[in-house]
């Protein structure tokens, strides 16, 4: 068992709200969370739906796991489809809301329709209220989160709202949990935003229970806690370093994307890498690191919970920002900082804690920052649509500015609300938006590491390292090491990764375990908990069903193969420095191997054998 | 030997673990809100604490118990609650200088830490030692030995 059976339907054009069995049917084949959520995804929607229309549809949905003591239980995915990449959108978020929700009894809420006046969903174990929210909109996440906890006076309460950002319908606008967790990616804020849905406010004391064989169950989390404590990743660079831990190691292998991916390299990496969020500052002796922090059940605490210099430019005159809050993970530190050039770990620090205050994606910011600002080196925009910032390369300034602007949707935030493709095609240069499917690159860059030029292209909600993170084999050897510069067996190894980490997305864990763990270590948590049997093969094979499903969902949208495409900067201009020097990406070798491998047509289409292998519905 | 429950909040990374642990052995449910031990987040200053019953031995709520549901295990040092004997009064929350006696509204009676019997299910799963069971008489020494590796040992002028 481990599911609590139950989702809470949320209709928000009447003002309705009912209780529906889970369908277990698909759940034994979806399992939950991202894979289940898309299977509803798809029975009630239609896939050309406009995404910020009433008939698009918002996902919360956890995993079978979620809320149990299994290492990093906490997980829930937001599940709809995107207004950044039109494709099926599925981010997922940490913290705490996601096994409250499942503490207050349910799997699932699908939110449907558009209310007519801002409101929240206010949670409380079975009992379910919409409250109007006219009073929480225009506010920031943070200060929406502490109206909330005032008004309701419970400080357990579990909070997840977009802010500002999304009401101004900036088009990567992130759903954020718990004050600086995010389901991040793909515009899914935007979507709540667009249906005046401004929160969801959870709290749960059911308890979760159902597990199959609790001794089996308890004695396998006691031995997988183990495996992730003994592992060099999991036990240790992770909670010292966080994600950070990479930021010198990609920079060092030539994979460091800056200066919106002209070079492969930034000099200014060690300056906001997360060694040195541990150095002792000049001005008051502290580290930009106070501590490490975890999710809910995580015995990994990859979190990073910092400090600003009070004596920075961002904030020497806003004392509200003088606290701790989330601090960086390396995609935001690596798009925040080394893609636009900022060296200066305060100011993208700063520009962090905005993204987490006001809803917004930190990867699709910084990489959009990034895109305006060559549009400017090259002349394309100026100081005119800027109002006098000068956005260079390098500028902490513009940095802070932009987020400034993007937060509250004003003057040039707008255009950069737009995100990295639309900005590009509106200054009549697409081609400088590194985007795949118009979802902005992540912090590898594929010239330095093959196969994750192909894990971008093909990646269901556009350019994602969350999809098949090959980085893990071609750069740390998990699980065993691959030449990152050359293209063979690469389609494969994306495959597997994809198919894995699609099984991983939908029980509630956590993907970073995956550094430590692999199926193997998952099964028999999973069939100690779950009923019915779970072996490594039903997860990948249910894995490869939620791959192509998701496939099948974006081609009924009407993407075809000509969107799995890299920019052509990364197929043509060839790497300037480091290990990777004289490497475009290999792509064209790649994709028509991969496409074989998962039995699709020449042009990427699904076949009717594929279909009737996974069951996919018609 | 007796053991009690030590605790070094500068370790806790909140992940309720401890939490999920004691619920499930006293509940049967993965549960933190009935969960005996507590983690609090105190997110501005970044720190997160771990807090529940130090098992006093002249305790506050065995004294003030009207119906002498109280009572201290001598084998494990713990106060522990007589269900068959509590009516729910509450009197001892008010008698807990600290808080850790609680109501429990689905059962009607009090909740508290009774060190699961001498084997705390919180220890063994705190993944970073912020929670561990020592000799009750040595809670105090990794502090100690903490503040003494920091003491000046140069040689006192002669």
């Amino acid at each position: 068992m481990a599911w609590a059976k139950k989702l809470l339907r949320v209709n928000l054009t009447e003002g309705s709200i009912r209780e529906e069995p889970l369908n277990m049917e698909w759940a034994a084949d979806y399992i939950g969370q991202r894979g289940l959520g898309t299977r509803y995804l798809m029975a009630e929607t239609d896939p050309k739906c406009d995404p910020l229309g009433a008939d698009n549809k918002l996902i919360f949905a956890t995993g079978p796991l979620t809320g149990t003591s299994v290492s990093t239980g906490g997980r829930y995915s937001v599940i709809t489809k995107s207004p950044l990449t039109g494709a099926v959108a599925c981010s997922n978020s940490g913290g705490f809301i996601g096994a409250e929700l499942k503490s207050a009894g349910w799997d699932m809420i699908i939110f449907e329709g558009k209310s007519p006046s801002p409101v929240m969903l206010h949670l409380v174990n079975d009992e379910a209220e919409l409250v109007a929210a006219d009073d929480l909109w225009g506010k920031s996440v943070w200060e929406t989160d502490r109206l909330i906890h005032e008004k309701y006076q419970d400080a357990q309460m579990r909070i997840a709202a977009v802010g500002r950002a999304a009401e101004a319908g900036c088009l990567y606008s992130a759903i954020v949990n718990d004050l600086h967790r995010a389901a991040g990616r793909s515009g899914v804020g935007t979507v709540m935003a667009s249906k005046n849905l401004k929160a969801v406010a959870v709290r749960g004391t059911r308890g979760v229970g159902n597990i199959k064989d609790p001794a089996r169950f308890m004695q396998s989390v006691a031995e997988q806690k183990q495996v992730l404590a003994d592992n060099a990743v999991t036990g240790q660079g992770l909670p010292a370093l966080g994600t950070q831990v990479l930021m010198n190691v990609i920079n060092e292998i030539g994979a460091l994307p800056a200066n919106n991916m002209r070079d492969v390299q930034f000099d200014g990496a060690n300056a906001i890498s997360g060694e040195a969020m541990l150095e002792p500052r000049a001005s008051d002796g502290k580290p930009n690191l106070t501590t490490n922090a975890a999710c809910f059940g995580c015995t990994i605490a990859c979190g990073r919970i910092s400090t600003i210099d009070k004596t920075h430019f961002s904030v020497e005159n806003k004392p509200q920002y003088w606290g701790n809050s989330g601090g960086l993970e390396y995609e935001a530190a690596w798009a925040m900082g080394a893609d636009t050039g900022v060296g200066d770990i305060d100011a993208v620090t700063y520009a962090n804690f905005v993204c987490n205050e006001d809803g917004m994606d930190p990867i699709s910011f910084g990489a959009t920052v990034a895109a305006a600002m060559e549009l400017f080196d090259i002349g394309a925009i100026s100081t005119e649509q800027t109002g006098g910032m000068e956005l260079k390369f390098g500028s902490a300034e513009a940095l802070a500015w932009c987020v400034d602007q993007v937060a509250v949707g004003e003057g040039f935030g707008k255009d950069l609300g737009l995100g990295s493709k639309r900005l590009c095609e509106k200054y009549g240069h697409p081609e400088l938006s590194m985007t795949v499917k118009g979802q902005e690159f992540p912090a590898y860059d594929p010239r330095g590491i093959q196969g994750m030029g192909l894990t971008y292209a093909t990646s269901n909600r556009g350019a994602c390292h969350l999809r098949s993170y090959t980085v893990a084999s071609e750069v740390l050897g998990i699980p065993e090491k691959t030449d990152p510069l050359v293209t063979d067996d690469k389609a494969a190894l994306v495959k597997a990764f994809q198919d894995a980490t699609a099984a991983v997305d939908s029980l509630g864990i956590c993907v970073f375990t995956t550094f430590a763990w692999t199926l193997d270590n998952v099964a028999p948590q999973v069939d100690a908990a779950c009923e019915g049997e779970w072996s490594v093969e039903r997860l990948l094979e249910a894995g490869e069903r939620i791959w192509n499903l998701e496939r099948d969902y974006n081609l009924k949208a009407g993407l075809t193969g000509a969107d799995d495409r890299l920019p052509e900067r990364l197929l043509k201009e060839a790497a300037k420095t480091g290990p990777a020097k004289g490497k475009v990406n290999g792509l064209d070798t790649m994709l028509p191997e991969y496409y074989q491998l998962r039995g699709w047509t020449k042009d990427g289409q699904l076949t009717d054998a594929v279909r009737k292998q996974f069951s996919l519905p018609a | 030997m007796q053991r009690s429950l030590y605790i070094d909040a500068g370790k806790c990374t909140g992940c309720l673990q401890c939490e999920m642990a004691c619920s499930y052995e006293n509940e049967g449910v993965f549960n933190p809100a009935k969960s005996r031990i507590k983690v609090f987040t105190f997110h501005q200053e970044g720190r997160f604490v771990p807090y529940t019953c130090t098992q006093c031995d002249e305790a506050w709520c065995m004294a003030a118990c009207p119906v002498d549901a109280l009572s201290l295990n001598r084998l494990t040092g713990a106060v522990e609650v007589a269900d068959a004997t509590c009516v729910g009064c509450k009197v001892c929350t008010i008698a807990c200088p600290f808080g850790t006696i609680n109501y429990n509204q689905d059962s009607g009676k009090v909740i508290k830490c009774d060190l699961c019997g001498g084997d705390p299910e919180c220890a063994k799963a705190c993944p970073t030692d912020a929670i561990t069971y020592v000799d009750a008489d040595a809670t105090g020494l990794d502090k100690m030995r903490a503040w003494a590796e920091k003491t000046d040992n140069a040689p006192a002028a002669h």
